[in-house]
């Protein structure tokens, strides 16, 4: 039930290579032409950030294990364009040769960029779930860590935090759930809270009695503990 | 229902990463879906003009205005905001303080969310698979790797921003920076004292 991408707490990536500080933005240009195509091509308005978070995560194991980071946004770019009907395989396979196509006017402008980058999309929607938690509570994630509305589908509750107990730290309002924007069954805007877990509740071998780790949580991965 | 774990459309562009850009590219082009024009501007803009010095600012004026600080850590999204800083995966902005009891760093197991329009784009070691796997686990070491080494006494509290809300940390001021203006606090802070993997510079 997990993915390849939930990989928080694995053993066996090695050391992290700190850059230098003045080391480029985009280490090859290629880099930056694959982050511009895909901010471009998502104001086209045909997916969310969940269903783009969840074409990333659905590349095949073998395919997200060797790909690099850009690899990966331009893969799961092709493959959403294809999935939400905006270009067919056949237009993948003969790149050279596309007329207009029907949603050409909704294309983003450059004199529209700096507009859209500046707005972004806030996740922040009103809902009438009641909140059922406050700060300080003890809460409890469920388990297995898995999307309760798609077998397989896109959630946010790591494996490493299931089934753990921690204490709400902050309410952060209500706000689109992934597990269902990711799958186009709507916002279903619901209470989302950061949660606070002693590393002990989550690690077997927990470097200092006093370190925790925060997560962001949505109501309905928890239960009152 | 998700039959999605075979018969990937990439597979249909040139395997070569910088070639399979351009293919994706030229095709959206030749639609009329995306501006090539368009394009340069999203580069010119993180390339350019967001990055670590937009954070640097915002750090810098809570190290010396202290009702700014309350302000920034009671609802950092309209302090920001108020300075120019918004947008694009910084819609929601929490600022976490470290303390002489408590240093905070920020990961993001699942992808690699990270506070944009405050910081820029994401290095690459805060996109790999050794950061994201063990910065929840093993903060210690990481930080050891950064060549950062914590008190004894002092805890580490990790965020995995696993929904929208970006995190950034607030460090602690270093010594010998008394009679140091906004700006020139502000040269200081580096973008790792901002993720929490490293510390501010000491004034020389």
């Amino acid at each position: 039930m997990t993915r390849v991408h939930d990989m928080g707490g694995r053993f066996g990536d090695g050391a992290v290579t700190p850059e230098p500080v003045d080391a480029p933005v985009f280490q090859h240009d290629w880099h930056a032409r694959a982050l511009a195509v895909t901010l471009a091509a998502g104001s086209l308005g045909q997916w969310n950030i969940d269903i783009s978070r969840h074409a990333r995560e659905k590349l095949s194991p073998k395919d997200y294990t060797r790909f690099s980071y850009y690899e990966k946004w331009i893969s799961a770019l092709a493959d959403l364009l294809v999935e939400s009907g905006v270009l067919t395989e056949n237009d993948l396979k003969n790149v050279e040769e596309a007329g207009e196509h029907p949603l050409a006017d909704r294309k983003l402008k450059a004199e529209a960029v700096a507009k859209v980058l500046a707005s972004g999309g806030p996740a922040d929607r009103p809902s009438d779930i009641p909140f059922a938690f406050d700060v300080g509570q003890a809460v409890l994630t469920t388990r297995p860590a898995a999307n309760r509305l798609v077998d397989g589908g896109h959630t946010r509750l790591p494996a490493y935090a299931a089934g753990a107990k921690g204490r709400v730290l902050m309410v952060h309002g209500t706000h689109v759930l992934p597990d269902s924007s990711a799958h186009r069954l709507g916002d279903a805007p619901e209470p989302l809270y950061a949660v606070a877990f002693p590393a002990a509740e989550l690690w077997a071998d927990p470097e200092h009695p006093k370190d925790e780790v925060v997560l962001d949580l949505w109501q309905s991965y928890l239960e009152p503990a | 229902m998700p039959h999605d774990d075979h018969d990937h459309p990439h597979a249909l562009l040139p395997p070569e990463p910088a070639l399979r850009v351009r293919a994706l590219e030229t095709v959206l082009i030749r639609k009329g879906l995306i501006d090539p024009a368009a394009l340069d501007e999203i580069i010119d803009t993180y390339q350019n003009k967001i990055g670590p010095q937009n954070g640097a600012h915002v750090i810098a004026k809570a190290w010396t205005d202290p009702e700014f600080k309350q302000a920034l850590l009671e609802d950092a999204t309209s302090v920001v905001a108020e300075l120019g800083y918004h947008g694009r995966q910084g819609e929601h902005i929490v600022v976490a303080e470290n303390t002489p009891e408590q240093h905070n760093m920020v990961v993001c197991t699942l992808c690699s969310c990270y506070p944009w329009p405050l910081l820029g784009i994401p290095p690459g070691w805060y996109k790999s698979d050794a950061y994201r796997a063990r910065a929840v686990r093993e903060p210690r070491k990481v930080l050891s790797e950064f060549g950062v080494t914590l008190p004894v006494e002092t805890a580490v509290r990790v965020w995995d921003s696993t929904a929208e809300i970006r995190y950034l940390v607030l460090p602690i001021r270093p010594e010998g920076s008394e009679g140091l203006n906004e700006e020139e606090l502000a040269a200081l802070v580096t973008r790792d004292s901002m993720i929490g993997t490293g510390m501010p510079r000491v004034p020389s």
